[in-house]
């Protein structure tokens, strides 16, 4: 598509991972290779296939949204990344090391300064107060106390916690034990975060709240963030780079806007089928590229590159003839007009009669 | 002719069973059966055939031993490796017996007018609670005016040193069990025996083993009794630990050390103050069994009423024994509770 920006950096590289539950991962893993399938594998060598041939590379700086329904493996995907689980067979790479041959200090440290992670259930320790919740991963580290409660109280302010220090976890709403969960993330200045179902548990209006909280701090941090969750507008959302996950392997990954416009198979076209189209859709991925605005019939109106359509609908007011020129930093990028615009509103294959899609599920 | 006589006969074993009469001196029953002379053969029916029994095998087969060979056995196994295990388990245990007469010199020796106080403001240190301050003074108060004041320190001392003990190693067991699933297979049944076995049961080898002048006989009855439920609680507590909170821990980087000592140990600190509780009540009720065996305080008044059927005096240390107990009680979980409430702050 449109979106040329230059490559980012691989931070983390997820290679042909497998993860087997049972007793025997090792000869389940064997009947894998030769091909078998998760469903036989379960019925006659009673094996659980958790995640079948992973390969992701996370992006440096950018949010990774892993997403599936419960049960597609993304939860064990995302706690591979530090390792809570080993893989029955595959490659982890951060910054070009494979952390599988890792001892368990270098582990520690891997864990202590390269990653934190945030948990769908908080993970709060119940007994300390909510800055020695915050300043943990640094008093882990052996940091004097002066020095991780200055952190932790910088970062507390920040997710909008202050005054809230003395106070333990269980006095907290979820949504502020989430904030103080993030602060905790937040303190131990990892590079790479992640976030496992963080913002879930939550009420709508507040994961509104923590959503735009991440979106505001992910423009200011730039960190590697790898996120998951079930919720197809927050991954729409939040993401940089959309992986979609079925019964533990990948159906699709990509840039957001791609996976919409070209979903890669009927599981993928069910997913997105409910999606409100004009508000996730932006006007660079279904623009036309350098043309200038052809000045004939209707009005001509500029328009930002990363604006959605649902903006540019408010724009045109129904004038159907109306043409958008494009604008990114005051440059003429490409024009969109509405018949394009209208036709990218309408799903990619509208499921007949709006049954036949589901019956898949 | 016993019952089982066919048998060895059909196995062909009766020549060994001639050739080796066993020289074992006659049971009673034989004795009794020989006196009233009728040596008659006496057909047993299919009903009355007793259980194979080595008694009963030995009527048929003199080579077979008799019961009594089983307790004798074990009594001379005991009796002779005594000594050996004496070497190891004297020095261990020396230290026990000096705790313990420690205490009770201590104990006894300062003055009523500082260890009433000193009691009393440990309480409140613990409890911060005025009703169980004054509740544990007017019981030491009414136990003094009646003269049980030094039959109950005696008590208290003896429980504290054990109870002390026994969390020292019975904390650092369950941590040991909570780590690892072989080592709890292991240690289960032997607590499982622990708990079980009667009270009084401990104090049979012990006899043997050391003598009966020295305090850390009862010492060692105590705590074997007494330990199992901090053991247990303590395995238990850790195990209990929020798994997400453990998952969290991890995902930081901590150490098993920090681990343990900053997320485990605290967050099982309820359950491990429960089985406390459960451990001192224990150890009162085996201080009394223990004076038996020269254990000192309220319990020897108990055996004196039970011996010399002095109903008052077993009734009034009984009573005593009711208060200290209720103390004890109070006292710690009144501790538990401001531990809990900490917790769910």
């Amino acid at each position: 598509m449109t979106d040329q920006n230059e490559t980012p950096e691989t931070r983390v590289s997820l290679k042909q991972l497998y993860k087997i539950f049972g007793d025997d991962p090792e000869t389940a893993m064997e009947h894998v290779r030769n091909g078998l399938s998760k469903a036989d594998l379960l019925d006659q060598h009673n094996h659980v296939l958790g995640l079948n041939d992973i390969n992701i590379d996370i992006p440096d700086g950018k949010m990774t949204v892993i997403m599936g329904l419960s049960g597609s493996g993304k939860s064990t995907l995302i706690r591979h990344l530090n390792l809570l689980i080993r893989p029955t067979d595959g490659e982890i790479e951060v910054d070009g090391e494979n952390i599988l041959n890792y001892s368990e200090a270098q582990l520690r440290t891997l864990r202590q300064q390269k990653m934190s992670m945030v948990f769908q259930k908080f993970g709060l320790l119940p007994h300390r107060t909510v800055l020695e919740n915050a300043g943990m991963p640094l008093a882990v580290r052996g940091f004097s106390k002066s020095e991780w409660a200055e952190q932790a109280r910088k970062w507390l302010n920040r997710v909008g916690l202050d005054g809230q220090e003395n106070q333990h976890p269980n006095q907290l709403s979820g949504g502020m034990q989430q904030r103080v969960g993030l602060a905790r993330a937040l303190t131990s200045n990892a590079p790479i975060m992640l976030m496992d179902e963080a913002f879930s548990a939550l009420d709508p209006l507040i994961r509104t709240d923590m959503q735009n909280l991440l979106l505001e701090l992910q423009e200011e941090l730039q960190k590697t963030v790898v996120f998951i969750t079930h919720d197809l507008d927050e991954a729409l959302k939040l993401a940089d780079k959309l992986v979609i996950l079925k019964d533990g392997f990948i159906v699709q990954q990509g840039e957001p806007q791609r996976i919409l416009l070209e979903p890669a198979d009927a599981y993928v076209e069910e997913f997105i089928t409910d999606i409100n189209r004009a508000r996730v859709l932006r006007v660079r991925s279904v623009m036309r590229t350098g043309a200038d605005p052809k000045s004939s019939s209707g009005r001509v109106e500029a328009i930002g590159a990363d604006d959605t359509l649902e903006s540019a609908l408010a724009k045109a007011k129904g004038d159907t003839s109306v043409c958008f020129k494009v604008e990114r930093g005051g440059k003429v990028v490409g024009q969109l007009d509405m018949t394009d615009l209208v036709r990218a509103l309408v799903p990619s294959a509208p499921p007949e009669d709006g049954n036949t899609a589901r019956k898949v599920a | 002719m016993a019952t089982y006589d066919t048998l060895f006969q059909a196995l062909g074993l009766k020549d060994w069973c001639d050739s080796s009469a066993s020289s074992a001196p006659m049971s009673m029953s034989d004795l009794v059966s020989k006196s009233s002379g009728d040596g008659a053969e006496q057909q047993t029916s299919l009903w009355n055939t007793p259980f194979p029994s080595l008694d009963t095998l030995n009527d048929a087969c003199p080579a077979m031993p008799q019961s009594r060979a089983v307790t004798k056995g074990l009594e001379e196994g005991f009796l002779n490796i005594k000594d050996s295990l004496k070497v190891v388990l004297d020095p261990a245990t020396q230290p026990l017996s000096w705790m313990l007469d420690g205490a009770l010199y201590a104990m006894l020796s300062t003055p009523w007018w500082l260890v009433i106080p000193a009691i009393l403001m440990i309480v409140w240190a613990v409890s911060r609670s005025a009703g169980l301050v004054a509740f544990v003074a007017v019981s030491f108060g009414g136990l003094a005016f009646i003269d049980q004041y030094d039959y109950a320190i005696q008590t208290l001392s003896i429980i504290l040193v054990c109870a002390f003990l026994c969390v020292l190693i019975g904390v650092p067991i369950g941590i040991l069990m909570s780590r690892s699933n072989g080592l709890r297979r292991a240690i289960i049944p032997v607590l499982d025996m622990l708990q079980t076995l009667p009270p009084f049961v401990y104090l049979i080898p012990l006899i043997f083993l050391f003598s009966v002048t020295e305090s850390k006989l009862f010492g060692i009855a105590i705590i074997l009794y007494a330990i199992v439920p901090v053991v247990r609680l303590t395995d238990l507590g850790i195990r209990l630990v929020d798994k997400d909170v453990i998952e969290a821990a991890d995902a930081f980087g901590m150490s098993r050390h920090q681990k343990l000592f900053g997320v485990q140990i605290p967050l099982a600190l309820p359950n491990i103050m429960a089985g406390v509780n459960q451990t001192i009540m224990m150890s009162l009720a085996m201080v009394v069994i223990a004076s038996l065996v020269s254990a000192p305080g309220l319990g020897v008044l108990v055996l004196r009423g039970i011996r010399n059927l002095e109903l008052g005096v077993g009734l009034v240390a009984g009573l005593g024994i009711v208060l200290l107990a209720v103390i004890l009680d109070r006292v710690t979980k009144a501790a538990l509770a401001r531990i809990n409430t900490t917790h769910q702050h």
